[in-house]
């Protein structure tokens, strides 16, 4: 398998977002808000975009997905889980002791994580070399590498930005969960970050921002766009809703990195169910 | 062992002709650099193979990183720059490079107080502490421009991170060409039964100085030259506390968190034996000629006799 369409890609991201819900509630623990907000993004970008195999992860030849936001693991966990690279039924191990499902991201562990991450704005210097890597080895992959807005404050993100530029870093595409909300509160009050996309331009990227990070139908048609531009990294800003999904959760920065109380799952898992959205 | 007759050289001088000799050999390398490429001689294998050598300005967090995800994909990755400017990238030779255990090598150039005129802003003293702080790291210091290429070539041809510190002055040729070099392997250059003189870099030379001085005051000295800093090699350390009862550590870097501490650590519970320290006391440099701030740092034979001479009258209490 090369590439998934899952019939239904709504339901999928419904059960990812149950995964990722149950998994910080009974870890009491994890980040919750921006694993919503990615959801979307990361349930397309494995169905309709990244060239991967969960039966082969090491395939040399595989796209490669970078988490940068490395706190967001739920959603990556849980979207690995879906695709086929760990059993559904491990997630429930997540940040308890002899799990391989740390609170953050491990390289190999489990197959498919590509990166070591937490301390933010790493995940772009990894993606450019493993392009670099590409280009000594004639390997014609993309890296697509997913930070938050938030992680924008960092300054090496920047110095990866300018480099990237500098080595005409094709297949190299930053996906930027823009929700918003950082650790202790809304970006907009924390540090500032806009303008995000014109800041991109000026380091030398080509950029495509406003995309609805929510619209199924327009993440695979940005995410297409991006994978086709060929000699220059590319950047999609989607706007993106923390806590996507849960009503009392959704643009809430106390669901940052804090877990629902008994009441709070039951709500949003109720809020999840399939049909629950009249879909 | 005396010095060789070979002109001086500097340790730095080795890495680029080594890397393109290894590239030659085959040797599957990148070599990712930060505007220091001149200085740390990565640039000769940018210009021999441009297509494996990639620069990225000075932003050494940025590198790092570049670097392990070049050594995600599969290849032997060299990372150059300014023993100082490594200590920028802390976090991210952490969490990009010793945590997912990926094969980066950092050489890191201008080590110590011996990079001299720039001042205290450019001379790492704390580097040691840094690097063998993080898992799984191999650290070494070579002494001379031979030791320099053998662990250049060792660092390509072991897999896992590396930090390798170099010096920016001239120093002695110690080694003939050819010598061997084998990581975590102590190279005894002198030996003696009354004291151990155990040494790193730069103060090989001068070790080997004092052991000569005292040999003329009836003092047989032995000179370990403990390239690899970490992991130090335990069998030849507990032999020379053992067979001389008594030791001295001379390093370029702070006295609390280098060679002397680590050495110290490791002897307090197999044989402990009378220690003396010859390093930069709590306290940064100024700016002076290589020898002149070597100097004023305390980091001279004359300060390694006397040292050796306090280790021999404590054995004798």
């Amino acid at each position: 398998m090369v590439t998934q369409t899952p019939v239904d890609l709504h339901a999928l991201a419904r059960r990812i977002r149950r995964h990722v819900v149950r998994m910080v509630f009974e870890a009491k623990s994890g980040h919750i808000g921006g694993s919503l907000s990615a959801t979307d993004i990361l349930t397309v970008l494995y169905a309709s975009v990244l060239r991967h195999d969960p039966q082969r992860p090491d395939w040399p030849a595989r796209d490669r997905f970078v988490m940068s936001k490395g706190h967001c693991t739920p959603v990556q966990y849980a979207v690995l889980a879906e695709f086929g690279y760990l059993p559904v039924e491990e997630l429930a191990t997540f940040r308890r002791a002899g799990s391989r499902l740390q609170g953050h991201s491990v390289l190999g562990r489990p197959p498919g994580a590509e990166n070591s991450a937490g301390s933010l704005g790493m995940g772009l210097s990894f993606g450019l070399g493993i392009q670099l890597a590409a280009r000594v080895q004639g390997l014609d992959i993309h890296s697509y590498v997913l930070m938050g807005d938030g992680e924008q404050d960092e300054g090496q993100v920047w110095e990866a930005a300018m480099a990237a530029a500098h080595h005409r870093a094709g297949g190299l595409v930053a996906l930027i969960d823009r929700n918003g909300i950082q650790n202790d509160d809304f970006t907009a009050k924390t540090m500032s970050t806009e303008p995000l996309d014109e800041k991109y331009r000026a380091f030398g990227w080509t950029v495509r921002a406003g995309v609805d990070g929510h619209d199924l139908d327009a993440i695979v048609e940005a995410l297409r766009w991006a994978r086709d531009v060929r000699g220059q990294p590319t950047c999609v800003i989607f706007d993106t809703i923390k806590g996507k999904g849960v009503s009392f959760m959704q643009s809430n920065p106390a669901f940052h990195g804090a877990p629902p109380t008994p009441e709070q799952f039951e709500q949003a898992m109720r809020e999840l169910a399939d049909g629950a959205d009249g879909s | 062992m005396t010095t060789t007759n070979r002109a001086p050289a500097a340790t730095r001088e080795a890495l680029g002709p080594t890397l393109i000799k290894l590239r030659r050999e085959g040797l599957d390398l990148v070599v990712v650099d930060a505007d220091l490429g001149k200085s740390t001689s990565a640039r000769q294998f940018g210009d021999a193979f441009p297509e494996r050598f990639f620069t990225f300005g000075v932003a050494e967090q940025n590198l790092i990183s570049v670097a392990a995800g070049l050594a995600s994909m599969g290849h032997v990755v060299f990372a150059s720059t300014f023993a100082v400017f490594a200590e920028h990238a802390f976090d991210q030779l952490r969490m990009s490079v010793a945590q997912p255990h990926l094969n980066v090598k950092l050489v890191a150039s201008h080590g110590g107080v011996s990079t001299g005129e720039d001042g205290a802003s450019a001379q790492s003293i704390e580097d040691l502490a840094l690097m063998c702080s993080l898992v799984g790291f191999r650290v070494i210091v070579p002494c001379d421009v031979v030791e320099a290429a053998a662990a250049v070539e060792a660092a390509a041809r072991t897999p896992g991170p590396f930090y390798i510190r170099t010096s920016r002055p001239k120093s002695s040729v110690i080694y003939t060409d050819g010598a061997r070099f084998e990581v975590g392997k102590a190279n005894t250059l002198r030996e003696g039964r009354d004291v151990s003189i155990i040494a790193c870099g730069l103060m090989v030379e001068r070790a080997l100085a004092a052991a000569q001085t005292l040999a003329g005051a009836g003092v047989q000295a032995r000179v370990l030259n403990m390239a690899t800093v970490r992991p130090l090699d335990l069998p030849a350390l507990e032999r020379a506390a053992a067979e001389t009862g008594a030791i001295v550590v001379a390093e370029e870097h702070l006295a609390h968190s280098g060679l002397g501490a680590l050495c110290a650590q490791a002897l307090a519970s197999s044989h402990p034996v009378p220690m003396e320290f010859v390093a930069v006391d709590d306290r940064y440099g100024e700016s002076g000629t290589s020898a002149e701030v070597m100097d004023l740092m305390g980091l001279t034979p004359e300060r390694i006799v006397a040292a050796a001479r306090r280790a021999v009258d404590r054995k004798r209490v």
